[in-house]
């Protein structure tokens, strides 16, 4: 784990205390493949969380979004269960204890 | 001889090294995953790989041990798309070509005196370089600009593709590319500008005046001899093609034997008269001519081909080599070309005779020797 993220974490967790964040996840699958990790982050929309999270972990936003910073085509975002509708600009919003789950979408064989 | 082969296939990236006793398996990298393309770099030892998930892309890999471990560097990234650029429709699809990366489908090494310096050819149809190998990379702009871009299309992929870059052993800064479909284009000063040639290329599928035009051209593969580097031969959609003045003018051959179509080439690092290539029907059924397996060569130029099939299966073959899946050796004597059923075949005799390495390998997508 890098150790500006532990530092981060560990100072937004003293805050959670008194005030909820959004939870970013992401599947097992996404974890073979190159370094995830479940986070709390600031932010309003789903572009903000996940802008927070690339902050620290430069190399995982190419395996979410494309060049042009849409969700792949074949990855799917999930905020509270409900799957985001704006995959271009992921504008969709959170709420300060929404939970955000990044899993790749049915697809393929 | 070389001692080490290199195969990128559908589900790994799979090492073969010659041991006393013969050419074996010895380890696969990136189990699982599509490796389309791959570079052994002669200039420092280090292996690059291509590497594609179903779900999150085309990545970029480097080994600097042969393949043992692996780190992740940086893949190829298209800029954001100025809001005033004009989409280009891809006439085969009339849908817009995307500035994303959709697959890395051909990377070459730059200049020896260029270490680090590597060009990745990709679909959709963007020519990246970097300088710093693979830690960054840049648009070729240039070439992504040029509007006659609007008029390549996609063949077998949604999207047009470089699948071919030959960097002139003699002056690293000329350049050819080629792009299915669109045509073979040249550079003399490292990609700030380009020129599309192809004087006698014919395109016979396409509407009658428009089958000569260079840009809408369909080379499957152009390969480059590498002691005479104006010698080019060419596997085309509609037949094998060779030009002897650097790519500007080309020569049709209509004499092959059993067919002109196919989608590899490999010529004689030695000898511009000898090149192979893998025949198969022309095109829907894309399989051996009589279900019978062969690698075709010439040695004299092109006034004759020659079907080689010994060690080859003569009956019920259903094998389709792509255009990435045959190499030869610097030495000119050994051959390697994998199939898409799976099966790997090695000649360490100019290709007279060949020997199967496996019949148990996923689809192969790419050949090389170290």
């Amino acid at each position: 784990m890098q150790p500006g993220f532990q530092a981060i974490n560990r100072a937004l967790s003293t805050l959670n205390q008194r005030q909820p964040m959004p939870t970013v996840e992401f599947t097992p699958n996404l974890a073979r493949q190159t370094t995830t990790r479940s986070c709390r982050v600031e932010g309003a929309t789903v572009a903000d969380a996940l802008r927070a999270v690339f902050e620290e972990l430069p190399a995982l936003r190419g395996y979410v979004l494309d060049d042009q910073g849409a969700v792949r085509t074949h990855v799917v975002i999930f905020v509270d269960a409900v799957a985001v509708c704006d995959r271009k600009n992921l504008s969709d919003p959170l709420r300060p204890d929404s939970e955000v789950f990044v899993m790749q979408a049915l697809s393929g064989g | 001889m070389s001692g080490r082969l290199f195969l990128g296939t559908r589900k790994a990236l799979i090492e073969v090294e010659r041991a006393s006793k013969g050419w074996r398996i010895k380890r696969a990298s990136f189990s699982g995953v599509q490796v389309p393309m791959l570079l052994p770099d002669a200039r420092d030892g280090t292996l690059y790989a291509a590497v594609e998930h179903g779900h999150y892309g085309a990545k970029f890999h480097a080994s600097r041990d042969g393949g043992s471990t692996w780190e992740e560097r940086v893949s190829p990234a298209y800029p954001p798309k100025p809001a005033d650029a004009p989409d280009i429709i891809c006439s085969m699809r009339q849908k817009p070509v995307p500035w994303s990366l959709e697959k890395i489908w051909s990377l070459e090494a730059g200049g020896k005196d260029q270490p680090g310096t590597l060009w990745c050819g990709t679909i959709p149809g963007g020519l990246f370089k970097s300088s710093d190998a693979g830690a960054s990379w840049s648009l070729v702009e240039s070439l992504w600009n040029e509007p006659s871009r609007a008029k390549w299309f996609g063949g077998g992929y949604d999207w047009p593709g470089i699948h071919s870059i030959v960097v002139d052993p003699r002056d690293p800064h000329r350049i050819l590319v080629a792009i299915s479909c669109g045509g073979v284009w040249e550079t003399l000063d490292a990609g700030a500008s380009w020129s599309c040639h192809g004087k006698g290329i014919v395109n016979d599928y396409m509407p009658p005046e428009l089958a000569e035009d260079p840009v809408v051209q369909d080379p499957h593969r152009i390969a480059i001899c590498a002691a005479a580097p104006d010698t080019i031969w060419m596997q085309h959609h509609n037949g094998i093609f060779r030009s002897t003045d650097g790519g500007r003018a080309w020569t049709r051959f209509m004499n092959a034997n059993p067919s002109h179509f196919g989608f590899a080439v490999a010529v004689h690092p030695c000898d511009p008269r000898t090149a192979w290539f893998v025949p198969g029907i022309k095109d829907e059924q894309r399989l051996p001519s009589g279900r019978a397996l062969c690698v075709m060569r010439t040695r004299d130029g092109g006034e004759t081909f020659e079907p080689c099939r010994k060690g080859l299966p003569q009956e019920h073959a259903y094998h389709l080599v792509y255009r990435h899946c045959l190499d030869v050796t610097g030495d000119g004597r050994t051959l390697a070309f994998g199939s898409t059923t799976g099966s790997v075949w090695i000649s360490e005799d100019g290709g007279d005779s060949w020997g199967r390495l496996s019949a148990e390998l996923p689809p192969i997508y790419c050949v090389r020797f170290e």
